[in-house]
C-alpha cells in the first residue's frame, strides 16, 4: 500500500527535475493562454504577462519536490501521470488532493526536524543530539564509546541514554533528511570533532552558515555528494579554522568544482580538502594545449 | 454556427477597427484555428473580455478591489500577501499596474541585492529578520505546482560594518539592539579583524560588526519572478499601463476638537495604456503606492501635498528618487572567497561576485554632490574621484583593480529620515503607502508586504508593528532616524 501511495504520491507531484532546455520551462507554459482550454473557473482575465528573464534553473539541484519521486525525468512521466496533471489542471479537487499530498509531504520533513525539548531537559544536549541522529537513521560515537548504528529497520539500543555527561565526538549523517531547523540538535553539541553529511538532500547553503558555531572543535567535515550545496555556501566555512578534513566532492551545484576547490583551499589554508579535483572543471584540449601547460619552456 | 460566430466577430465595430481580419481566405490551416476559434467563443461567453463595440482585451479590468501602482518587488510583495492573508479564496480582486514590463529602470533589478540586519531602529531589524525568514524557506512560500523551484542563488557571507573612533560607541549600541531583536551579530576589534581578514587595513578603524547569520546577498530578478510567478498562479491581475489620474470625491469632517478637515477617496484610477491615449477608469477600493522611485509623483496625482505648507494638507510625500553608481572591477589579488559585504566607515562599500575575484561597489554620495536623477547615465569620475581611493585605503589589494562595467539605478530616497512610509495617508483614506525605503526596500520587502497586507485586511499591523512608519510623522515632525544607511 505504501508503495502505491509513493507512486500516486510522485504521479501527483508531476514533472519535476530541471533538465535544461526542457519543454515544461517558459511563458508559453503558464496556464490558461496559449492553446489550451481555459480552466472553468470565472471572474480573472488574464490580460498581460509582464515577461521576465528566463528562469535561472540550477541544473543539478533537484526540489524538494523531485526528491519525492524516485526516478523523475520527463520520459517516465506515463498517460497515468499526465492525464493526471490535465486533470488537476481543470479541476480544484484534484489541484487541492495534490496539494495536500505535497503538504504532507512537507510536513513529514519538518517532523523529523523537530526539536526534542523535552529530552534535551531530562537527559542534556547530547543525548538529544544522538536521539535526533539515531531517529533519522544515522550513527553517533561518544567520547571514548563506540559507534552507535540505527539497524537497516530503525531500532537502535537506548545505551546512549546513560551517556548525560560524556560528549559527542562525532556524527555520521549521511543520506538522513537533516534540514535547517533539525540542524538545532546537532549545533548543541559543542565537542563535535567529525561530521559527515553525504548525500543528506535537504542540507544547502543556509544550513553551512549555521555551521559557525562548531568553530571551537569541527575537525572533520564532508559534505560529498548533497545536491542543494553551492559555492556560496562553501565560502561561510571558513569560521570553522580547526578543520582539517574538509571533502567536497560530487557536489552537484557548484559551478565550477576546480576553481571552488583552490579558492576554499585558500580560505582555510591548514585544511586537507578532498574532492573536486581542479581537473573536473577544464575540458581535456587537443594535444599541443595540454604539451603546453606541462612544459614552459620558452619559446 | 463557428463560422457565424466568426462573421458575427468580425464586422468592422464603431470604431471601424478590424477585429480578427480574415486572411487572405486561402487553405484552411484547422491545426492553428481552432484554439484561435475557442478563445473567440470564451470570450463571449459570460464572464469574458468580450465588448460588441471594440476590442478591451489589452486593457485592464473595469473594477477591481485593490490597485497596485507598481509592479517592483515591494508591489508585488503587497500583492502576494493580500492574496494569502484573503480569509476566503478569490476574495480580493488585486490588479498591479506597471508601466515598465521590461523594469528597465526599477530599483529592483538594478539593485546589489544585500540584506543585513545590522539597523539601528529595532522595527528595521525585525522586518528584515521576517525577510530573511521568507527568503530562506521561498520555496515553501511561492511554490507553483509543476513548476520548478526557485534558487535565490544567496550568498550567506555576512555584512561587515567597520566604524571609527566617532561611530564605535553608537555601533555598540546598535549591536546591542540587533541582538535583543535576535540577529546574529559579533563585534570586533581591529586584532581580530586583522586575524580574520588579512587582506583589510584597519588603520582608523576602531570597532567593527560582523552578522554571522542570515546576512548576505541574493538575487533579486529570481525573487521578482518567483512573485510574479506566484501571484498569477493566484488570480492577481498584472497590467503594462501607467496611472495618470486619480478620481476621487471629498467630504467635510470634523474632527474631535471641532477642526475642519476634507477627507478624499479615490474611486477610480486612470490607467493609461503605452504608446497611445487610451485609457481605462479601474474602479477601485483601495490604492497602494508602490512606485518605488516615483511615488511622489503618484502622491501628487492623488492631491497629497496640495496645501498651504505647514498644515496636514500641504505635507508631501518626502520621496524622491536618487541616482547611485554600482560599479563591477576586477581585482587578480583581491580579497577571498570568505569575504563578506564590506561597508567602510567613510560610506564605501564592496563584495564579491562570483568565482572570478569580481568585486561590486559604490559610495554613496553626499548632499552635495548629489547626481541628477533625469537619467541612468553613468558617472565614471566618480569611482576615480571618491570610490577607490577609499576602497583602495581599505584594501590595499585594491590598488590595481580594473573596472569592468557599472551601473546606476535609483534609491527612492526618504529625504525626511531615510526610512520607509507605510500605511493609510490620514486624508486620503483609501492610499496606502509602502514605499521610500532609501535603498533597503530589497531586503524589507516580503516583511513590509505583510505588513500592508494586515493593515487593509484587518485594520492594523499583527506581525510587526510599524506604527512608527506612518505617514503622519511628515506632519508631526518626528523623524525615525536609522544610522546605519549607505
Amino acid at each position: 500500500m505504501r508503495h502505491l501511495e509513493q507512486n500516486l504520491m510522485s504521479y501527483f507531484q508531476g514533472n519535476t527535475v530541471g533538465v535544461e532546455g526542457q519543454a515544461r520551462v517558459g511563458p508559453g507554459n503558464e496556464r490558461g493562454l496559449g492553446g489550451n482550454w481555459p480552466r472553468p473557473r470565472v471572474g480573472h482575465k488574464r490580460i498581460q504577462y509582464l515577461h521576465l528573464v528566463a528562469p535561472l534553473w540550477n541544473g543539478g539541484t533537484r526540489g524538494i519536490r523531485g526528491m519525492s519521486s524516485a526516478v523523475a525525468p520527463e520520459g517516465n512521466q506515463s498517460k497515468w501521470g499526465k492525464l493526471l496533471q490535465f486533470l488537476a489542471d481543470r479541476f480544484y479537487d484534484v489541484e487541492a488532493l495534490r496539494e495536500y499530498l505535497f503538504q504532507k509531504q512537507v510536513s513529514k520533513i519538518h517532523q523529523k526536524n523537530r526539536s526534542f525539548t523535552y529530552i534535551k531537559e531530562r537527559y542534556g544536549p547530547y543525548v538529544a543530539g544522538a536521539y535526533f541522529i539515531l531517529k533519522q537513521g544515522g550513527a553517533v560515537k561518544f567520547q571514548g564509546k563506540e559507534w552507535i548504528r540505527s539497524s537497516g529497520r530503525g531500532h537502535y539500543s537506548l545505551e546512549f541514554l546513560n551517556f548525560q555527561a560524556t560528549p559527542v565526538e562525532a556524527v555520521d549523517a549521511s543520506g538522513c533528511a537533516i534540514n535547517y531547523q533539525g540542524l538545532d540538535n546537532l549545533l548543541a553539541l559543542k565537542e563535535l570533532q567529525s561530521l559527515q553529511l553525504q548525500r543528506c538532500p535537504h542540507v544547502d547553503d543556509w544550513c553551512l552558515s549555521r555551521l559557525y558555531q562548531l568553530a571551537d572543535s569541527l575537525q572533520e567535515l564532508s559534505l560529498a555528494g548533497c545536491p542543494r550545496i553551492s559555492e556560496r555556501g562553501l565560502a561561510c566555512l571558513h569560521h570553522l579554522q580547526k578543520l582539517r578534513r574538509l571533502d567536497i566532492s560530487d557536489l552537484p551545484a557548484v559551478s565550477s568544482p576546480g576553481l571552488t576547490r583552490i579558492l576554499v583551499e585558500e580560505m582555510l589554508p591548514n585544511c586537507e580538502v578532498l574532492g573536486a579535483e581542479w581537473t573536473e572543471g577544464l575540458k581535456l584540449g587537443p594535444e599541443k594545449q595540454s604539451r603546453g601547460t606541462a612544459s614552459p619552456i620558452p619559446a | 454556427m463557428l463560422r457565424g460566430a466568426l462573421r458575427f466577430r468580425a464586422k468592422p465595430g464603431l470604431l471601424g477597427r478590424g477585429l480578427n481580419t480574415r486572411k487572405g481566405g486561402s487553405t484552411l490551416d484547422w491545426a492553428g484555428k481552432v484554439p484561435e476559434i475557442k478563445k473567440k467563443i470564451q470570450s463571449f461567453l459570460p464572464g469574458g473580455d468580450w465588448n460588441p463595440l471594440y476590442d478591451t482585451s489589452h486593457l485592464p479590468p473595469e473594477r477591481t478591489d485593490v490597485v497596485i501602482v507598481g509592479g517592483g518587488v515591494l508591489g508585488l510583495s503587497v500583492a502576494y500577501w493580500l492574496k494569502r492573508l484573503e480569509k476566503q479564496r478569490g476574495a480580493i480582486q488585486v490588479l498591479v499596474v506597471e508601466r515598465d514590463h521590461t523594469y528597465s529602470r526599477a530599483s529592483t533589478g538594478l539593485s546589489v541585492g544585500g540584506i543585513r540586519q545590522q539597523f539601528s531602529l529595532p522595527e528595521n531589524i525585525q522586518l528584515s529578520l521576517f525577510s530573511v525568514d521568507f527568503l530562506r524557506n521561498i520555496n515553501d512560500y511561492l511554490a507553483v505546482v509543476d513548476n520548478p523551484p526557485l534558487d535565490l542563488q544567496f550568498n550567506p557571507s555576512g555584512y561587515l560594518l567597520l566604524a571609527s573612533e566617532k561611530s564605535a560607541a553608537m555601533m555598540e549600541n546598535n549591536v546591542k539592539v540587533q541582538r535583543q531583536e535576535g540577529a546574529k551579530v559579533c563585534l570586533m576589534s581591529p586584532e581580530q579583524l586583522q586575524n580574520k581578514f588579512p587582506w583589510i587595513n584597519t588603520e582608523g578603524v576602531a570597532l567593527a560588526s560582523y552578522g554571522l547569520e542570515g546576512e548576505g546577498w541574493f538575487d533579486p530578478w529570481c525573487l521578482l519572478q518567483g512573485l510574479q510567478r506566484k501571484i498569477q498562479s493566484m488570480g492577481v491581475v498584472f497590467c503594462r499601463g501607467e496611472v495618470t489620474r486619480f478620481v476621487s470625491s471629498s467630504s467635510h469632517m470634523e474632527t474631535m476638537s471641532g477642526e475642519e478637515v476634507t477627507l478624499k477617496r479615490i474611486h477610480e484610477v486612470h490607467v493609461k495604456m503605452d504608446h497611445s491615449l487610451e485609457y481605462q477608469p479601474v474602479e477601485c477600493a483601495i490604492v497602494i503606492n508602490a512606485a518605488g522611485a516615483w511615488s511622489g509623483q503618484i502622491a501628487e496625482l492623488a492631491g497629497i501635498g496640495r496645501g498651504p505648507p505647514g498644515t496636514l494638507q500641504g505635507t508631501k510625500l518626502p520621496v524622491e528618487p536618487r541616482k547611485r553608481y554600482v560599479y563591477l572591477w576586477h581585482c587578480p589579488q583581491g580579497p577571498g572567497l570568505e569575504t563578506p559585504l564590506v561597508a567602510d566607515s567613510s560610506g564605501a562599500y564592496f563584495r564579491r561576485e562570483g568565482l572570478g575575484n569580481n568585486y561590486l561597489g559604490g559610495c554613496s554620495p553626499t548632499e552635495e554632490e548629489e547626481p541628477d536623477p533625469g537619467n541612468l547615465e553613468v558617472d565614471h569620475d566618480f569611482f576615480q574621484d571618491k570610490v577607490w581611493p577609499h576602497l583602495a585605503q581599505r584594501v590595499p589589494a585594491f590598488e590595481n583593480l580594473k573596472v569592468r562595467s557599472a551601473w546606476a539605478g535609483y534609491y527612492d530616497y526618504n529625504t525626511f529620515d531615510q526610512n520607509g512610509v507605510v500605511g493609510p495617508h490620514p486624508l486620503v483614506v483609501n492610499m496606502y503607502f509602502a514605499t521610500g525605503f532609501s535603498g533597503h526596500g530589497l531586503q524589507q520587502a516580503p516583511a513590509v508586504g505583510r505588513a500592508v497586507a494586515e493593515l487593509v485586511l484587518e485594520g492594523h499591523f499583527q506581525t510587526i508593528n510599524l506604527s512608527s512608519f506612518l505617514f503622519s510623522r511628515f506632519y508631526l515632525g518626528e523623524k525615525v532616524k536609522e544610522h546605519n544607511i549607505f
